[in-house]
C-alpha cells in the first residue's frame, strides 16, 4: 500500500514535472477550462435555485386568471363579466385585477404598475427594491411622471416592498384604484383581469373548462400550467448561456482534444525512453491518467466553487448582462441555495472525464509500442 | 558500486507534487465547503422566501421580476396569446431575453380561439 | 567464469516477419557472455549490433532461439517480466542519450526508479550521490538540456545506475564524444568495471576498441558473428 502511494506520488512527480515544461500552455489550458467549467456551473446552480423559489413562491399565485380577449388581443375586462363569473359552479372567490405597464423615461425602466385595495391614500405609493435603486429613491421623496395622456402626476414615495421579496417585487409600484385609474386614464368599471380561486382545487380544470364555454371570448391561464411552463423554462439544459458557450465549448474541445491527443513527436519519444528504462506501459498511463485528472480535477473543483461564490454570495452578478438585456431593472436576490447532486455529479463527469480520456487514449498507442524502438531510431 | 559518500543535500528540493496535491486538496475542501455553505444560507435565506409568498397571496402575482424590457417577457404567463410571434413566427426577437422564452404552451388550455386555427 | 551471465542460442531476429519488407538483422547468432566482463560488438552499421545489442538487454524479443539471464531463458518472457527485469538487472546508455528534456538531471536520473515506489527522498538522496560521484552535483538542478554532451552522457550513465544494476548495456557510448571525453568515458568503464559490473557496448570507436579494456570483442557482419575473441 505504502509502495502504491509512492508510486502514485512519483508518478503525479513526473506529470508535475512534464507540464511545468510548458507551463504557459499548461496554465492557460487550465484557466480556460476553469473558465468554461465556471459559466457551465454557475447557470447550473443559479437556474436550479431559481426554479425551485419560483415553484414555492408561484405556488401560491391565483389559480386561475380570467382575460379578456378581442380578436385574439388581450383586452379590458367588461362589466357584465364580473356579474356572470360568480354565477358559475365552482367559482369560490373573484378578484378583479387592474395592473399595467409604465415606461420610465428618466432611467429607461418598465415599471409594473399594481392597484390594491390597501393601498397607501390617494397620492401616496409603495415601490419596489429594484426600481428604488434604479430612481435612488427613499420613502418619503416625491416622485412626479408625465402619464400616457400627458399630464403630469406627482406621488409621494410611502414605502419600499421588502427586499426580501425582490424575486417578485423588483418593479412594482402599488397604488390605489383611484391614483392608478387617474394616472392611466382607466375606464370605469373596468379591469386588466380577474383572478379566481376554485371551491375544490382537484376541480380547477373543469371549473376552467365551464368558464371558458360560458365565456367564449376569455382566455384561462390556470396556475399548473404556468408552474409547468416555469419548470420548463428553467431547465437546465435550455437557456441562452448555455447556447452561446457551445460554440465556446466546441472550440475549447477542439482545442483540449488537439493538445491531448495530437501527441507530439517529442512526447511520443519520451513514453518510447520510459519505457526503455524499465517503466511498464501500466506505469505510463498511469501517468498520463494523472495527468488528465489532475488538470480536469483542479478545472472542475476551482470552477465550481467560483460558481457557488459566483451565484450565492454576488447574486449571479456575471448574468446581469443577459438577463437584464436593454432594461434598467435587475432584481437582485438572494436566492436559497437548491444543490442536485445529481446535477454536480453530472457536471463532474461531463467535465473530467472526456479530458482525462482523450489523453489517455492517444497514449495508449504509443505505450504499447516496443522498448526497443528508442534504440533503432 | 563503490559506496558513495553520503551527505545531506545542502537544499533538497521538496517533490513539486506536494505542492500540487496540496493545491489539490485544499480544492476538494473549498469544493466540500460550499456544500456546508450551502446548507448554512439555505437555512438563513429559506425564511425569507415567506416574504415573496405573503406578496404574491396578498396580490395575486403571476410572474416572478427576471426581465421587464418587454410585456411577454415581464409577464410571461399573462402576455397575449401569440405575444412570442407577434409579428412572425420565425421573427428575431428584439431583446436577449426573448431567446430565453419557448414559445408559450397556452395552446393546450381549453381554448377554443387558440384551436381555432 | 564457469556459468555464462548472458547466453544467446541460435538467437535470430527478424524485423516486419512475413510481410514483403521482412528484414532478417540478426542470423542466428550464439554467445556467451561471462559476467564482470566488458565485451564489444563491433561491425560496419547495418551489421546487426544495435539489434543484437537490444537482444542482449531484453528490450526485444528473439525471433527464434533462446535468451538466457543468469539461469533464467527470457526468450519466451510475457513483455511485463521483461520489463522488470530490464528494471532490476540492465543500466542503458543510449547513443543518443535519450534524456527527457526539460527535466532536471537529478529528475532524469531518478526517473527508472519511479515504478518502484520508494520515498522522493530516498530517490532523490540516492540520485546526489550518484551525480556527485560523476562530478554533476552542481548541475543537479539544471534542465538537462543545457548541460555540455559530456555532462549528458554521465548523466545517462548516472540514470543507468540508479537501480544498481549488475549489467550495464552503452549503445555507440564514444559517437558523440571528442577524444577527451571518450578517453573520460573509458575511465569510467573502468571504475565500473571495479565495481563489478558486466558491461556490454557497441562501437566502431579504434579508440574504444584499441583501449585494452574490452576483454571480449565480438565482430559482426550481415547478422552474423564472423569473429570473437
Amino acid at each position: 500500500m505504502r509502495t502504491w502511494l509512492n508510486r502514485q506520488r512519483l508518478l503525479i512527480e513526473y506529470t508535475v514535472a512534464a507540464l511545468g515544461r510548458r507551463r504557459a500552455r499548461s496554465l492557460g489550458l487550465l484557466l480556460t477550462y476553469t473558465a468554461v467549467v465556471f459559466v457551465l456551473a454557475s447557470v447550473m446552480l443559479f437556474t436550479h435555485a431559481l426554479r425551485q423559489e419560483a415553484a414555492r413562491v408561484l405556488a401560491h399565485s391565483p389559480e386561475v386568471v380570467l382575460q379578456h380577449l378581442v380578436a385574439g388581443r388581450h383586452a379590458l375586462i367588461p362589466a357584465d363579466y364580473l356579474e356572470r363569473i360568480p354565477r358559475q359552479r365552482g367559482v369560490r372567490e373573484m378578484t378583479p385585477r387592474l395592473w399595467g405597464y409604465f415606461y420610465d423615461p428618466v432611467v429607461q425602466a418598465n415599471y409594473t404598475f399594481m392597484a390594491t385595495a390597501d393601498a397607501p391614500p390617494p397620492g401616496h405609493i409603495l415601490i419596489g427594491p429594484a426600481m428604488a435603486r434604479a430612481r435612488g429613491v427613499a420613502p418619503g421623496n416625491l416622485i412626479a411622471w408625465r402619464a400616457y395622456d400627458g399630464a403630469v402626476h406627482t406621488f409621494t414615495v410611502a414605502g419600499i416592498l421588502d427586499a426580501h421579496s425582490e424575486l417578485m417585487s423588483a418593479d412594482l409600484v402599488l397604488l390605489g384604484e383611484d391614483d392608478f385609474r387617474g394616472f392611466f386614464n382607466y375606464p370605469e368599471g373596468q379591469y386588466t383581469d380577474i383572478a379566481i380561486a376554485v371551491r375544490n382545487p382537484r376541480e380547477v380544470r373543469n371549473v376552467a373548462t365551464r368558464l371558458s364555454e360560458a365565456l367564449p371570448d376569455a382566455r384561462l391561464i390556470l396556475r399548473d400550467e404556468v408552474l409547468r411552463t416555469y419548470a420548463a423554462l428553467f431547465d437546465w439544459r435550455q437557456g441562452i448561456v448555455l447556447a452561446i458557450l457551445s460554440g465556446a465549448l466546441l472550440a475549447f474541445a477542439l482545442l483540449a482534444w488537439d493538445k491531448a491527443s495530437g501527441l507530439a513527436a517529442e512526447e511520443r519519444r519520451e513514453i518510447g525512453i520510459l519505457k526503455a528504462i524499465g517503466w511498464e506501459t501500466g506505469d505510463v498511463l498511469r501517468m498520463k491518467f494523472w495527468e488528465g485528472a489532475l488538470l480536469s480535477g483542479t478545472a472542475f473543483l476551482s470552477g465550481y466553487v467560483l460558481a457557488h461564490v459566483h451565484v450565492f454570495h454576488l447574486h449571479g452578478a456575471l448574468f446581469r448582462p443577459v438577463l437584464q438585456g436593454w432594461a434598467v431593472l435587475y432584481p437582485r436576490f438572494a436566492l436559497p441555495p437548491e444543490i442536485d447532486p445529481l446535477q454536480v455529479l453530472t457536471l463532474a463527469l461531463l467535465t473530467v472525464l472526456p479530458y482525462t480520456v482523450a489523453v489517455l487514449v492517444p497514449c495508449w498507442r504509443a505505450a504499447t509500442t516496443d522498448p526497443d524502438a528508442v534504440m533503432r531510431s | 558500486m563503490r559506496p558513495a559518500p553520503f551527505r545531506p543535500l545542502p537544499s533538497r528540493p521538496r517533490p513539486a507534487s506536494t505542492y500540487v496535491l496540496g493545491v489539490f486538496a485544499a480544492l476538494i475542501a473549498a469544493f466540500a465547503a460550499t456544500f456546508v455553505d450551502a446548507a448554512r444560507l439555505r437555512a438563513e435565506r429559506a425564511p425569507h422566501t415567506q416574504a415573496s409568498i405573503a406578496l404574491t397571496a396578498r396580490l395575486g402575482l403571476t410572474d416572478p421580476v427576471l426581465m421587464t424590457e418587454a410585456r411577454y417577457l415581464r409577464h410571461p404567463s399573462q402576455a397575449d396569446l401569440h405575444a412570442h410571434f407577434q409579428d412572425h413566427p420565425l421573427a428575431f426577437d428584439l431583446f436577449p431575453g426573448g431567446s430565453l422564452l419557448p414559445p408559450p404552451r397556452h395552446a393546450h388550455l381549453a381554448q377554443p380561439s387558440a384551436t381555432a386555427d | 567464469m564457469s556459468q555464462p551471465l548472458i547466453e544467446l542460442r541460435e538467437v535470430c531476429k527478424t524485423y516486419n516477419d512475413g510481410q514483403p519488407n521482412a528484414f532478417t538483422a540478426i542470423d542466428g547468432i550464439s554467445l556467451a557472455l561471462e559476467h564482470g566482463r566488458i565485451s564489444a560488438l563491433r561491425g560496419p552499421s547495418g551489421s546487426g549490433k544495435t539489434t543484437l545489442l537490444t537482444l542482449l538487454g531484453c528490450l526485444a524479443r528473439p525471433t527464434s532461439g533462446r535468451v538466457r539471464i543468469g539461469d533464467e531463458d527470457v526468450s519466451a518472457l510475457p513483455e511485463r517480466f521483461l520489463t522488470e527485469l530490464r528494471r532490476q538487472r540492465f543500466g542503458f546508455v543510449f547513443q543518443q542519450f535519450n534524456l527527457i528534456r526539460g527535466l532536471s538531471a537529478r529528475d532524469n536520473v531518478m526517473l527508472p526508479a519511479f515504478p518502484l515506489g520508494q520515498p522522493h527522498a530516498v530517490l532523490s538522496a540516492r540520485a546526489q550521490a550518484l551525480l556527485e560521484r560523476f562530478r554533476l552535483a552542481h548541475r543537479a538542478d539544471a534542465p538537462v538540456e543545457w548541460l555540455s554532451g559530456g555532462e549528458q552522457q554521465r548523466v545517462a550513465i548516472a540514470r543507468a545506475l540508479i537501480n544498481d544494476p549488475d549489467i550495464l548495456i552503452a549503445d555507440e557510448p564514444t559517437a558523440n564524444l571528442d577524444t577527451r571525453l571518450a578517453e573520460e568515458f573509458l575511465q569510467l568503464m573502468a571504475e565500473l568495471h571495479a565495481d563489478g559490473k558486466t558491461i556490454v557496448l557497441t562501437s566502431h570507436d579504434p579508440l574504444v576498441l584499441d583501449s585494452g579494456l574490452m576483454h571480449r570483442i565480438v565482430t559482426l557482419r550481415d547478422g552474423r558473428v564472423v569473429d570473437a575473441q
